[in-house]
């Protein structure tokens, strides 16, 4: 059995934290580039210009990308064979949080629901736990706006809806979103599963690399379609207009009872943050 | 041709924008966002004085992230506005004139700019730490309680938005899809 110290979690997750909310992954930064050297409409090829200048200051004056530094979103494999020593994984979790957002001077975001009392630290981390084979414990955390998890959405379906049905509600949920979420957007598509299933799926289709299609040749194809029609709405960066409302599509699919089709669309902001590190 | 707003602002300068136009604003603008909002609007309601006075001012919808030792300002940018939305013909009728913030208004909204002759602009989402190098100065003038939330009096130079709600009632984002009246779009 292997053992992970809690401290040397707590030490990981803080620096992650803080990390994730100054630097892009280089996938994200790459693909928005390339947009602003595409962008052929004036206000929308502003914008992209405008992000791409904010991902410099922010790297030279370690500085968040956006103040909305996020619900901290932490995703974990843990090895089968890994044991952690010194205290509970997700206190772990959770007092790293609450170190990277204080000492990184990250805004904190969570509050009571609806007597809206900030807890003060960002805490409670959302924890999804996965146990996989062997002896690791990777860690992800994808700090996630509100703007644009407020536009995100859930159906549930009747099998009759099929292919054409799932299409359309991923199209309506981003033009009911429109300028909202701050495109351009990276989609996470969940479809299959259950009520809790689906929008796990499409959150997980969030983290996968840009450009990375789906393993499932498909699943592959449909991302292209639908990112290539939602790229005609004319929402554009911002909404000001223009092709570049979406940098992906990313679906998850999962087997969902005969009765049901549940398809959840998770949308992301162009400030589409995570890291990953092995402990 | 480049467009400058001062704050205060003054109506003539207001009836000369256009939904689209690109400006650059300078002055004083007061953060809020919907905490601040609740407590505005219960003072209004009640004939309390607001924690500034109003008439003439730029309200920013951003809560910005801590600010570090031997800084100004931390990162800052602009929240989802629509949430501002039902608090926003009373501060509009109290005199405020322009409204800083991302995403779209309700037909109310749009409606009240149009009676009240003020803007709606909005300012490029996720980018805080650029649009924070506009802001030469920045202190806590109401509820610190409130952490991000609080009302902050910041003063700054040149911060970009774009024209969304003009004083004649056009809609930037309007002008390509149909309005719902929950401020939603069609398809």
């Amino acid at each position: 059995m292997r053992q992970v110290d809690y401290q040397e979690i707590v030490e990981t997750v803080a620096q992650m934290a803080v990390a994730a909310n100054i630097k892009l992954p280089l996938d994200v930064e790459q693909a928005i580039n390339q947009a602003a050297q595409k962008e052929s409409n004036d206000l929308g090829r502003y914008v992209l210009k405008q992000i791409c200048l904010n991902q410099a200051i922010a790297e030279k004056e370690e500085m968040p990308l956006c103040q909305d530094t996020g619900s901290a979103v932490v995703f974990v494999e843990l090895g089968q064979e890994t044991q952690i020593q010194g205290g509970l994984l997700d206190d772990a979790i959770n007092a790293g949080v609450a170190k990277g957002y204080r000492e990184g001077y990250l805004r904190k975001s969570m509050t009571h629901p609806w007597l809206r009392q900030n807890t003060g630290d960002n805490t409670p981390a959302i924890i999804h736990l996965r146990l996989v084979a062997g002896d690791c414990c990777r860690l992800t955390i994808a700090p996630k706006g509100g703007g644009a998890e407020n536009m995100s959405a859930l159906a549930m379906l009747p099998p009759s809806a099929g292919l054409p049905g799932i299409k359309d509600f991923v199209r309506q949920t981003v033009i009911k979103a429109g300028p909202n979420p701050c495109p351009p957007l990276v989609i996470g598509v969940g479809v299959g599963g259950n009520f809790e299933k689906a929008p796990l799926l499409a959150k997980t289709a969030l983290i996968r690399p840009l450009g990375q299609p789906s393993p499932d040749p498909e699943v592959a194809a449909l991302e292209q379609e639908l990112l290539a029609e939602i790229n005609q709405l004319n929402i554009g960066p911002q909404g000001f207009g223009g092709q570049t409302t979406a940098l992906a599509v990313h679906i998850e699919i999962f087997p969902c009872h005969i009765a049901s089709l549940p398809v959840a669309v998770n949308l992301n902001c162009h400030v589409s943050r995570h890291v990953t590190f092995e402990l | 041709m480049t467009i400058h707003l001062h704050a205060p602002l003054n109506e003539t300068a207001l009836l000369s924008l256009s939904a689209g136009d690109l400006v650059f604003i300078s002055g004083p603008v007061y953060t809020a966002r919907d905490a601040a909002h609740q407590k505005m609007a219960q003072m209004l309601e009640s004939g309390r004085p607001l924690p500034f006075a109003i008439r003439g001012q730029i309200i920013y919808y951003a809560g910005p992230c801590p600010t570090p030792p031997g800084k100004i300002c931390n990162s800052l940018g602009p929240t989802t506005s629509s949430r501002m939305d039902i608090y926003t013909p009373a501060l509009l009728a109290a005199g405020l004139k322009a409204m800083l913030g991302k995403g779209r208004r309700s037909l109310s909204v749009i409606e009240a700019c149009r009676q009240e002759k003020a803007v709606y602009l909005a300012v490029i989402g996720g980018i805080a730490a650029l649009t924070a190098q506009s802001v030469l100065k920045s202190e806590i003038i109401a509820w610190p309680e409130l952490g991000p939330e609080a009302v902050h009096r910041l003063e700054i130079r040149d911060l970009p938005a774009i024209v969304i709600n003009d004083c004649q009632g056009r809609d930037f984002y309007g002008i390509r899809g149909r309005r719902t009246e929950d401020g939603g779009q069609k398809g």
